[in-house]
């Protein structure tokens, strides 16, 4: 059996998605920037999911930049913001210590041309805490940026207070939501938020596209210099097709968010359930604030990458925090923020799951992840002295 | 391109000599639980100083355990003296190759046998230079992750 759990990677291209680009890539080809009729049907395939994708999250058509994908989006957000705040004297960034790298390492370059990051911690339930945020202001705070929801763990953030909070001190707050587009509601008015980055791949579309939000008002800098796309804030040629299918798949995700919430649920709900029987297991963030399909667990005595090679022999896509499937010497970075130690993160599979997956490929995971967590700790000289007492359990 | 050979693949999926010796000769165990790689293993070694038997225990990822499985399949019935011969280099090029950032794991198990084999000496009171040995007790540092 063939299982995709690994929904938080990246999304199979959905039908409405695929119908919605196809013309645009075969009879509408024209370039939007053309005068004649054929190049402004394409134009008006960009208008149309402009409007769609901001109705989508309550903003308005003129404040959403279509980009290369949320990585694009994170870059130019967080740079606008600092270049803003540079010009008024303020050189402080606000940002969290489990953001995705585009966020991080747009923010230590910052701190190389000599701006100042505070990167909050967040609690061991994988949830930054509002009032960490508010003791981090200082008088010449630029920016606060604090994901959505975390890729790794799951845990959505407290967006709509950190907004509050952000707007009654009179800074510019960025989200990164790539992880919540889509599968969680979100209003960009109601919660306050200044700036808001998406990426199409994460909801179905294809990948290659992504979108910035930022409110009318703030000051963008150009990533990408060039022509005037994109009202002169993001230069080269549009790709229509996949924005086209970025606003279907974002509008069919929207219009059946609560249907899928409600059949993914079950699903999730049941892997913690059943895998947490694993002894020695840990279920990692607060179940109380998470995105539906993410699943993160770490099982102790072992390590993540063989332990996604054998899902891989046994048809389970998935991942994991460990050194070795994140080609740096440390563990994910996402999992020392909550506070687990090295040897814990290198065994730490994420099983993310969509409206796709069925309670049949659930089944095929609850009865393939323990056998082979315990092969693995058969043969792990970890798993020998913890069960020996010569080490200590740490979950 | 997979990312690993197929010899890896199926040293990971089939390792030969897993397991532990209760009367072992020598145990070596190197690397480090904070580092997500621990190498174990166990020899037993005949008067004529020939390893008749070898298994391992691995926690790592699926180049440490294929290196592991490699390294006691090339020194199984070999002498000691061949057996410190052993090169993390032989050990690649028997598995026909390893990503560059999975190297490290090649260096672990020629370094687990050498650690069998220092274990083996210190139990039987044979003499050696301990500069021979030097970079097992270095490996036990988290500072060395990855090398």
């Amino acid at each position: 059996m063939f299982v995709y759990a690994d929904n938080a990677a990246t999304t199979s291209v959905s039908k409405a998605a695929l119908d919605a680009m196809l013309p645009y890539l075969t009879e509408n080809y024209g370039n939007p920037s053309s005068l004649y009729a054929f190049g402004q049907k394409a134009a008006e395939a960009l208008q149309e999911a402009r409007e769609t994708v901001a109705a989508c999250i309550n903003a308005e058509p003129r404040e959403i930049i279509f980009t290369s994908g949320g990585s694009e989006a994170d870059n130019q957000a967080i740079v606008s913001a600092a270049k803003l705040g540079a010009r008024k004297g303020k050189k402080h960034l606000i940002s969290t210590q489990f953001e995705h790298h585009a966020v991080l390492h747009t923010l230590s370059k910052l701190e190389k041309e000599g701006f100042e990051v505070t990167l909050l911690d967040p609690h061991s339930d994988g949830v930054i805490r509002v009032e960490d945020v508010e003791a981090a202001i200082r008088p010449d705070t630029a920016l606060v940026t604090v994901m959505f929801a975390n890729n790794e763990i799951g845990t959505v953030q407290p967006i709509a207070e950190i907004g509050a909070l952000c707007r009654e001190k009179g800074i510019p707050f960025h989200t990164d939501a790539v992880q919540a587009a889509g599968h969680m509601p979100i209003d960009v008015k109601a919660m306050n938020i200044d700036m808001l980055s998406m990426s199409g791949h994460k909801f179905h579309a294809p990948k290659g596209v992504g979108v910035l939000y930022a409110r009318r008002g703030m000051v963008l800098t150009n990533i990408i210099e060039g022509g005037a796309q994109e009202r002169g804030k993001r230069a080269g040629t549009e790709n229509v097709a996949g924005i086209a299918a970025m606003a279907a798949a974002l509008k069919e995700s929207c219009e059946h968010m609560e249907e899928n919430t409600a059949k993914i649920i079950p699903m999730r709900d049941k892997l913690f359930r059943e895998l947490s029987k694993i002894p020695h297991s840990k279920i990692n963030g607060s179940l109380e604030h998470h995105v539906p399909g993410t699943v993160n667990m770490c099982f102790e005595g072992i390590e993540g990458e063989s332990l996604l090679l054998m899902l891989d022999d046994a048809g389970i896509c998935a991942s994991s925090g460990s050194a070795c499937t994140s080609g740096s010497l440390d563990p994910s970075h996402v999992l020392l923020s909550i506070g687990l130690p090295h040897e814990v993160a290198h065994g730490s599979l994420r099983l993310s799951i969509g409206e796709y997956n069925t309670m049949e490929q659930i089944d095929h995971i609850i009865e393939t992840v323990p056998k082979v967590v315990a092969y693995l700790r058969s043969m792990s000289p970890v798993w020998d002295e913890l069960e020996k007492g010569q080490r200590p359990h740490l979950i | 391109m997979a990312l690993y050979s197929e010899k890896v693949m199926d040293h990971f999926r089939n390792p030969r000599n897993v397991g532990q010796i209760d009367d072992a000769d020598g145990i070596g165990e190197v690397g480090n639980a904070k580092c997500g790689d621990i190498m174990r293993m166990y020899i037993k070694v005949n008067d004529d100083q020939v390893i008749t038997d070898i298994k391992f225990n691995t926690f790592g990822c699926g180049s440490a355990i294929a290196t592991s499985s490699m390294a006691t399949e090339m020194i199984k019935g070999k002498t000691i003296d061949e057996a410190l011969t052993l090169s993390n280099k032989a050990v690649v090029e028997a598995l026909d190759g390893l990503p560059t950032h999975k190297i490290h794991c090649s260096v672990l198990a020629e370094q687990a046998v050498r650690a069998a084999v220092k274990d083996y000496y210190d139990k039987k009171g044979i003499a050696y230079d301990p500069e021979d040995f030097k970079e097992i007790e270095e490996e036990d540092l988290p500072a060395h992750c990855g090398l």
